[in-house]
């Protein structure tokens, strides 16, 4: 067993532990910061195992789950999850470290947080649809339970919509995922779920050969169920009533969960449906653009702190769509980028909102106000994480944001895919919006007169609250001052996601073929040449081009694939 | 000339029948032990049933083992579909038996008759899913309908069970009468009453003689979709599974649909060479006995009847699987039906052994609110009914999803789109109400639900716990269980 299976392992682990131990809480805390540690420390081994330099999936392991359907439990890690993957397991002990406000069935809340945690990552590192399905409903039942369990006053409602919007969303996407095999079926004669052969024969062309329409409608159902998790509009109306309801831990774990809608579009979408994503990119960047402005403009008008971020949130999240749509080198690294970003940032602001709602109990505006003086720290925390979120140079936000715009404005400008430079300049107006209600958010709770009895007893944060705030304001401004760290490693994934959607058949990087790399480093890196290196080259030595290839001169590995595929299915 | 008296003996295997005969045999036995037995002890009784089915397990494993064989003049097939449904069948009366005591002896209804009774009624659902002979099927529907009227009545004192009786049995006569006269067509097309000839008969035959095929397949369906309740021959269902006691409920929901759905696959599978006929007709009932069971599942506020209206729904989920076998035999295999119906009967038992907990002193309570307080009263009952809702809606790592997936792939390949639309659409809307089901379980009780529920031991402990094993075991480790199932190939 390797240590992507290991790391996905460690937190199930330490929820069966947690459910074996006595009903005492500060055991229980103990425990369950110990394995999400561990968790934590694998994923920075795994992170210090990547290799950067190339698009490959690394770190691969591949067993057969249920050999008659060709379903297999296959995981890797590549450029575009292996930020994720920290950010999961860094976002999950800050949760943890809000499970000291709990008091109530503690044991059950933690451990619910642990089974988040390793549904989260084995998303991430998932490779076979059906595996990356598993782990996908799985997060929802421990989201289902915690906000059903431990949220606010309309609970109930919450839960059950957030579980019948996401299940509703995905179920199709399973229909698709079958559909897929079906055709994988028609070609070789097996069923076969795994993306790095599904890939391969996509890149050839012949997945979807004479069969456009089918493309488009299984494009579609993916699409719709990575939105609806996203959420972008209009599938959005979820995410409110749930980052309302849950409890504080529920949006910080949101803030990875959110992210699998958005990795879903780059892991498997584009590789898969390389003909439809360039003609449906203009619906997909105009739902994009209505949901920042949206998402904005509903942010205004809330009255209460959470119901706000929710909609920033969402509005957010539309750059991210809007950068990887864009089908431009920049936009995707920046849309990846800002994955991160938006992960770090919100979970940052959600984690002051729930210091502020166990001392306040509430978190509407009208009962806030002129709070800067009384607990000054909390505000200078707050006004960091928030001008992150707006977007404001040296912090990350802005680098991924920037980069998003640039990507739409360079294929908008080139006229690529059906865009135009009035999506950028729509998506523009996002940033602006998005200053003028953070702005006056801040202002309403930190602003104007104290006058309310009850806020002239709250107390500034404890020692321990500003260090676990202060580590995420710390990745806030390295992220800004230095993003390079965080967007070298996507660069090679990012231009081959791109690559295998945008370019002609013969000219598709290719999971399936080691001996194909993408020169990263070259002269032009937004071309994204193809080079054919040393085939007995591990992934990740240097690349010493033997020639760049000529799209005709790619060796497609779809015969190959056929008797491997037939091989693992008689295993 | 004189000539020689010539009368077929048949070739007669009883090997081939040892599992059907095994399962009589017990309810023979538990019948001579429940008469001379001390009255109130069961004890015998139930081991007696239970090894019965355990040897009659055993065979069956191993008859999957060997190649398709035809006995008693053809009247009995034995093929990988008919062990595997065998041991699905076997497998639920088992279950079933398991919780059935304590639940039996809290509703006052201690009868032992109930043993013997159910084991005859699982020979019937045995022999009819068996055979190519529709003169046997019918013979197999009858012993399983006629036990399953007296075991729906067993409430006595209860005015509900006999109405539930009474309507079961009215339904089920008439649904027989269909049944019976569409074989009559068949018969008089082909001469025989072997599905075998059905066959040939359309491939040679002449316009008239399909006529009376397709006339005689439509009453067939008729009296099948009664035991199916498929929509719209549905309308007993609820009240009958209401009335019931809890116990044959569950039985009913899952052998008497098992049985059924072997035999519409067998007949459907020989009209294959006519599909695009029958195909829209059954296309249709198929939807609407999704939505239809779907749609009215929302608004129970009574468990039983929910997953009453649950089970139309799941038939109109399987049926979508037995359409695509019937229509495209040689490129589907029969793993689908077997492998979902084990899924579907582990979980429905399950869900119905953890509402038995809510009978004391004689009352039953089966409403929603009488299942609030589980959770604190007996924690692994409500995680084990948890898992099951979950199966249910179709969650990975169960049974019910892999089943579904399996339903969606033949569907997919065999181009019934339309269907497999509609099942993704429905099981978002049975989300709600089996989340329903959770929420109720995990309320906060008040001090009526102490006295109300009981605690999770005994049989009932045994038969909740093997569903939530079995329907986790299934999920995540479905490989062995195809191979298992998949009989020799």
């Amino acid at each position: 067993m390797g240590i992507l299976s290991i790391l996905i392992l460690v937190p199930i682990l330490g929820a069966i532990v947690l459910a074996l131990l006595p009903a005492d809480n500060q055991l229980a805390r103990r425990v369950s910061f110990g394995f999400a540690g561990v968790a934590f420390a694998l994923s920075l081994a795994v992170l210090a195992q990547f290799k950067s330099n190339t698009f490959h999936l690394q770190l691969q392991e591949r067993f057969v789950w249920v050999a008659d359907l060709g379903i297999r439990y296959h995981v890797g890690v590549d450029g575009l999850s292996i930020w994720l993957v920290v950010l999961t397991t860094l976002l999950t002990l800050i949760s943890l470290a809000y499970g000291f406000y709990v008091n109530v069935r503690t044991k059950s809340f933690l451990a619910l947080i642990l089974v988040l945690e390793a549904a989260m990552l084995g998303s991430f590192l998932s490779l076979d649809l059906i595996s990356f399905f598993t782990f996908f409903e799985a997060t929802l039942i421990p989201m289902w339970l915690l906000v059903n369990n431990w949220g606010g006053e309309k609970r109930n409602a919450a839960a059950n919509k957030f579980l019948i919007y996401t299940f509703g969303g995905s179920i199709f996407m399973l229909v698709g995922m079958v559909a897929i095999s079906a055709q994988m079926h028609h070609l070789v004669n097996v069923s076969d779920y795994d993306l790095v052969d599904l890939q391969n024969v996509a890149a050839a062309g012949t997945l979807w050969k004479g069969n456009l329409q089918l493309e488009t409608w299984v494009f579609w159902a993916f699409a719709i169920a990575f939105l609806v998790k996203t959420p972008a509009f209009p599938f959005h109306t979820w995410i409110a009533d749930t980052y309302a309801e849950a409890p504080i831990v529920g949006p910080i774990l949101s803030s990875a969960m959110v992210k699998l809608g958005t990795f879903g579009l780059l892991r498997f979408v584009l590789p898969l449906f390389p003909e439809v994503v360039q003609t449906q990119a203009p619906i997909l960047m105009g739902l994009a653009v209505v949901s920042i402005l949206y998402g904005a403009i509903v942010a205004a008008v809330q009255t209460d702190l959470r119901r706000l971020l929710a909609y920033s949130s969402l509005s957010h999240m539309g750059f991210i769509l809007l950068g990887i749509f864009s089908l431009s080198f920049t936009g995707i690294v920046g849309g990846s980028y800002q994955q991160i970003n938006h992960g770090v940032t919100t979970s940052a602001l959600f984690l002051l909102v729930g210091f502020l709602f166990v001392r306040r109990g509430t978190t509407e505006f009208s009962a806030l106000g002129g709070l800067k003086s009384q607990m000054p720290v909390f505000a200078a925390l707050f006004l960091l994480s928030m001008l992150a979120s707006v977007g404001l140079p040296g912090t990350n936000g802005f680098v991924g944001e920037f980069m998003a715009l640039l990507g739409t404005f360079e294929s908008g400008y080139a006229g690529q895919f059906g865009l135009n430079a009035g999506y950028a300049a729509a998506a523009g107006v996002g940033v602006i919006l998005a200053a003028a209600y953070l702005l006056y958010m801040f202002q309403q709770i930190f602003y104007g007169p104290n006058a309310n009895p009850l806020n002239l007893r709250l107390k500034d944060l404890k020692p321990w609250e500003v260090s676990v705030v202060s580590l995420l304001v710390v990745l806030i401004l390295w992220g800004g001052l230095y993003p390079s760290t965080f967007t070298k490693p996507m660069e090679a994934s990012a231009q081959a996601a791109r690559l295998m959607a945008i370019n002609p058949v013969g000219s598709r990087p290719v999971w399936g073929d080691p001996s194909l790399e993408i020169d990263v480093e070259g002269s032009q890196p937004d071309r994204g040449a193809l080079v054919k290196v040393d085939e007995k080259r591990e992934i990740g030595q240097p690349i010493k081009a033997l020639s760049v290839v000529a799209p005709s001169n790619i060796r497609f590995v779809l015969d190959h694939q056929v008797s491997t595929a037939t091989a693992s299915a008689s295993e | 000339m004189h000539q020689a008296f010539q009368f077929p003996v048949p070739e007669i295997d009883f090997a081939t029948i040892a599992p059907v005969v095994f399962v009589a045999l017990a309810g023979i036995v538990a019948l001579v032990t429940e008469m001379f037995g001390n009255g109130r002890d069961k004890r015998t009784t139930i081991w007696v049933s239970l090894i019965g089915l355990g040897i009659a397990l055993v065979t069956c494993v191993y008859q999957l083992g060997l190649s398709e064989y035809t006995t008693f003049n053809k009247m009995v097939e034995r093929d990988a579909f008919a062990s595997g449904i065998h041991i699905v069948i076997i497998l639920a009366t088992a279950l079933t038996i398991l919780f059935s005591e304590g639940y039996m002896r809290d509703k006052r209804i201690a009868h032992g008759e109930f043993y013997p009774l159910i084991l005859w009624s699982a020979t019937g659902a045995m022999i009819m899913s068996s055979t190519e002979s529709l003169l046997v099927m019918f013979v197999g529907l009858e012993i399983l309908s006629i036990s399953l009227y007296v075991l729906a009545g067993l409430s006595r004192a209860e005015e509900k069970s006999e109405e539930s009786a009474l309507k079961y049995f009215l339904l089920g006569g008439f649904a027989s009468g269909f049944l019976l006269y569409g074989i009559a067509f068949v018969y008089g097309a082909t001469g025989s009453l072997n599905l075998v000839y059905v066959n040939s008969a359309l491939a040679h035959s002449h316009g008239s003689s399909t006529q009376l095929l397709l006339f005689g397949l439509g009453l067939m369906l008729i009296g099948l979709g009664f035991k199916l309740s498929l929509v719209p021959f549905h309308l007993w269902t609820p009240d009958v599974y209401q009335g019931a006691p809890t116990n044959v409920t569950a039985y009913m929901a899952s052998v008497s649909k098992i049985a059924a759905f072997a035999a519409l696959s067998r007949i459907l599978i020989a009209y294959a060479a006519i599909h695009e006929m029958w195909i829209p007709a059954l296309t249709a009932i198929g939807v609407l006995t999704m939505t239809y069971g779907n749609l009215v599942a929302l608004r129970q506020t009574d468990v039983k009847r929910m997953l009453g209206y649950s089970s139309i729904a799941n038939a109109g989920y399987l049926l979508v699987a037995v359409i695509a076998r019937g229509a495209h035999p040689a490129e589907t295999s029969t793993t689908t039906i077997v492998f979902y119906l084990l899924g579907y009967s582990l979980t429905t038992i399950g869900a119905f052994a953890v509402l038995t907990l809510a009978t004391r002193n004689g009352s039953e309570g089966t409403k929603f609110s009488d299942l609030r307080g589980l959770y604190q009263r007996s924690p692994a009952a409500a995680i084990i009914l948890t898992l099951l809702a979950a199966s249910l809606m179709g969650f990975p790592g169960t049974a019910g999803f892999l089943g579904k997936l399996f339903i969606v792939k033949d569907g997919l390949q065999s181009g019934l789109t339309l269907l497999v639309v509609c099942l993704a659409v429905n099981s978002v809307i049975s989300v709600y109400y089996y989340l329903g089901l959770v929420k109720a379980v995990f309320a906060a009780g008040d001090e009526a639900s102490e006295l109300r529920l009981s605690p999770l031991k005994g049989g009932v402990a045994v038969a909740c716990a093997a569903c939530a094993i079995g329907v986790l075991f299934v999920g995540i480790f479905a490989g062995p269980v195809l191979s298992v199932i998949g009989g020799a190939h």
